[in-house]
């Protein structure tokens, strides 16, 4: 007669409150055993990276989770001895870039997909729809010969413009997904007004439409702090580094010299970014959401 | 009215014209600059352009007699080309947009720009988009496809010190032909389907019985324990994969509690085994919290009544779990799944972060034991210059993938919506 955790507990909640049986007890016991031991697997690499930020040596072999001698000395280091602050503007610069530039491309052609109905509509949802099917980072070569071309190479507008032109073809899809959602009847109003098309966009669906707006830029903001492939092809020179390329170096060089100075960089990288989720969580969940499928 | 029809003849000549003669003046300019663009610099640089996709280049490189060096340069000139196509089909849309125009009769009302402007907005507001996507995303993707059937590749058929030359299906033939091409092919492909399907399953079911645990009535601060659980979901991903990277390394804090136990030290990471097993542990820490909060939702919606009859005729918690739960999830899952399992298949930061593709396989062309497609793919293009048989792999993952994601997309909301078929 045992059930799940569930209506076992519930059911017997309800007969005796007093009482558990030796059964229950266990159980109890089984299912807190296994959370605290999953927690532990959870916490473990976080605690254990903030505890060896504070170490005061710089080596892997010698530091140790809850340090003898803390120490912001790290921290320090970053901003002294290494790129670090460049890494982070540049990151800051590619991240603010590609949100304006990302945010107006997609919601320009959601909006025009979502209200306009002319000629080539059906085709050109349908091409933008078999696009976003190549994962388009596997075209490397033809980036870099392309940006080389340009002379755009080792530049951020050049890395930019690859990360805003990807993006277009799924978001494009997601936001006019929401936009169609958005009554139409707003839009007739205004129109009877004397609003323009573009004051339409502006004024009536821009407004209703901030949830899924925040979501894609959040997370075109959050794309270039992560990335680390298209970056290790465009930019090539240290004074155009981004942190996802100096972190990465400091892991996987030759000699994990500069173990700890990475910590307290990786730190420095996650807990805004952190925040930032935690903020937004509202409007990531509606983001995933929206653009979650539908069984 | 009809009269100025008669000069519409002109405009498949000179275009603009017709619209010049029938007053309006900033289209009509704008046509006619079209033209002269396009025969003034336009000709020359697709006539090149054109010439250069086809032979890919004659002049091999030299220097001339003033100590120059002289060459063609293959993939410029196979770049020249396809820029060219795309632009000749875009001034061929222009001038049968000319030519129909002229033939329209004039606007009776006199109309303000403001006017004109928004009557065309959605053009105006689509160009960027369309520009960025067609150079973007369009040009690179073919010219990806058109590499394929070159030598492109490092060291005896690399610009601008040699040139390139069209080889059609002969790359194909080798990757399935040749022994070490073939066997690697065959080694990196296997294992990255087997990877794609683990990753996928293994932090499928834990996010399961997470979401089962602590959504179970027994459990006291559901809050808490939710929270703690969705940490690795909020924190960076290529930060938790290059701690993880120093967590199992050979002299790690890992290794240092193995050998506290008084056991070797394992080569986590430099076994070609255990580095398969460390990665999908890995990617299970990283990949379960978004499945249980997946969950969370999806079993607080399972008909209460489906346990309570089952509960009647007797049924075991594992029964209930195994014929009721499991299945539930599972359909409405399914399409999360796929796109999972299609994310798990093209997932080269967790190999390149983690492992690098290594341990090294001697029996492999340029790839590991980890190595997944498309890290192989990073390789050949980025330290071995054998772009060639990267174009070869990127259309196969092309394929593979295409029906994957095509098919879930065909269920999204968004999609179904739009009733596009």
């Amino acid at each position: 007669m045992m059930s799940t955790p569930t209506s076992t507990s519930q059911l017997k909640l309800v007969k005796n409150k007093k009482k558990l049986t030796v059964k229950d007890i266990i159980l109890r016991i089984l299912v807190y055993a296994f959370l605290i031991t999953n927690t532990v697997f959870i916490l473990f690499p976080v605690l254990w990276i903030i505890g060896s930020s504070l170490n005061p040596g710089d080596s892997l072999y010698s530091s140790t989770m809850i340090p003898k001698n803390p120490t912001f000395i790290h921290y320090k280091e970053l901003f002294t001895k290494t790129d670090y602050p460049i890494w982070y503007k540049n990151t800051l610069k590619i991240a603010f870039m590609n949100m304006i530039l990302s945010t107006i491309l997609t919601t320009f052609n959601a909006y025009v997909f979502s209200r306009f109905r002319f000629k080539g509509r059906k085709a050109g949802l349908v091409t933008i729809l078999v696009l976003q099917v190549f994962p388009s980072f596997l075209t490397l070569t033809a980036i870099y010969t392309l940006l080389m071309q340009l002379n755009l190479l080792n530049t951020h507008i050049g890395l930019v413009l690859f990360y805003a032109g990807a993006q277009i073809p799924g978001n494009t899809w997601l936001i006019k997904g929401y936009f169609d959602q958005i009554p139409k009847s707003l839009d007739e109003a205004a129109r009877v007004d004397g609003a323009t098309n573009f004051t339409t966009f502006t004024k009536i669906i821009m407004p209703l439409a901030v949830p899924i707006i925040v979501f894609l830029a959040l997370t075109s903001f959050i794309g270039p702090w992560m990335d680390f492939i298209l970056q290790s092809v465009v930019l090539r020179t240290a004074d155009k580094k981004t942190l996802a390329m100096g972190l990465m170096e400091m892991v996987t060089g030759q000699t994990n010299t500069k173990f700890t100075l990475f910590a307290a960089g990786a730190i420095l990288v996650a807990v805004p970014i952190t925040i930032l989720y935690a903020f937004l969580q509202k409007y990531i969940v509606e983001g995933l959401s929206s653009g979650a499928v539908k069984s | 009215m009809e009269d100025k029809k008669k000069f519409a003849w002109l405009s498949y000549i000179i275009m603009g014209s017709a619209q010049i003669m029938k007053g309006e003046y900033i289209k009509g300019i704008f046509l006619l600059l079209v033209e002269i663009l396009t025969i003034v610099f336009g000709i020359p640089y697709f006539a090149h352009g054109l010439w250069g996709i086809w032979t890919l280049g004659v002049t091999k490189y030299h220097f001339n007699e003033q100590g120059i060096a002289v060459y063609d340069h293959s993939i410029f000139l196979m770049l020249q080309g396809l820029t060219s196509i795309f632009l000749i089909l875009i001034i061929i849309g222009i001038y049968i947009y000319n030519v129909k125009d002229a033939y329209r009769p004039k606007q009776a009302k006199k109309t303000t720009l403001r006017d004109k402007i928004d009557r065309n907005f959605h053009w105006i507001f689509m160009t960027p988009g369309i520009l960025a996507m067609l150079f973007l995303i369009v040009l690179p993707i073919i010219f990806t496809v058109l590499v394929a059937f070159t030598d492109y590749s490092g060291p005896y058929h690399l610009p601008p010190r040699n040139l390139v030359r069209w080889v059609g299906l002969q790359n194909f033939k080798e990757i399935f032909g040749l022994k070490i091409w073939n066997q690697t092919l065959s080694g990196v492909f296997v294992w990255t389907v087997t990877w794609a399907i683990l990753a996928t399953i293994t932090s499928f079911f834990v996010g399961l019985m997470w979401a089962l645990i602590v959504n179970s009535s027994g459990v006291k601060i559901k809050k808490l324990w939710r929270t703690i659980f969705i940490i690795p979901y909020a924190v960076p991903g290529l930060i938790s994969l290059l701690i993880m990277r120093l967590l199992f390394s050979g002299p790690g804090p890992i290794n240092d509690f193995v050998e506290h136990l008084g056991l070797q030290r394992i080569g986590w990471l430099t076994d070609p085994h255990m580095a398969k097993v460390t990665l999908v542990l890995i990617n299970m820490w990283l990949g379960a919290p978004y499945f249980m909060a997946l969950m969370t939702s999806i079993l607080t919606n399972i008909p209460k009544d489906l346990y309570e009859s089952s509960d009647i005729d007797g049924a075991t918690a594992f029964q209930k779990l195994r014929h009721i739960t499991v299945p539930m999830v599972l359909l409405s899952t399914m399409p999360l799944l796929i796109s999972s399992f299609a994310y798990n298949f093209n997932n080269f930061m967790i190999i390149y972060a983690v492992t690098s593709g290594g341990p090294v396989n001697p029996n492999y062309r340029y790839a590991g034991h980890t190595d997944l497609l498309i890290s192989w793919i990073y390789k050949m293009t980025l330290n071995q210059q054998q772009y060639h048989m990267a174009s070869v792999v990127t259309i196969m993952i092309f394929l593979m993938i295409a029906p994957i994601v095509a098919y879930t997309f065909t269920r999204s909301k968004s999609f179904r919506e739009e009733d596009l078929i």
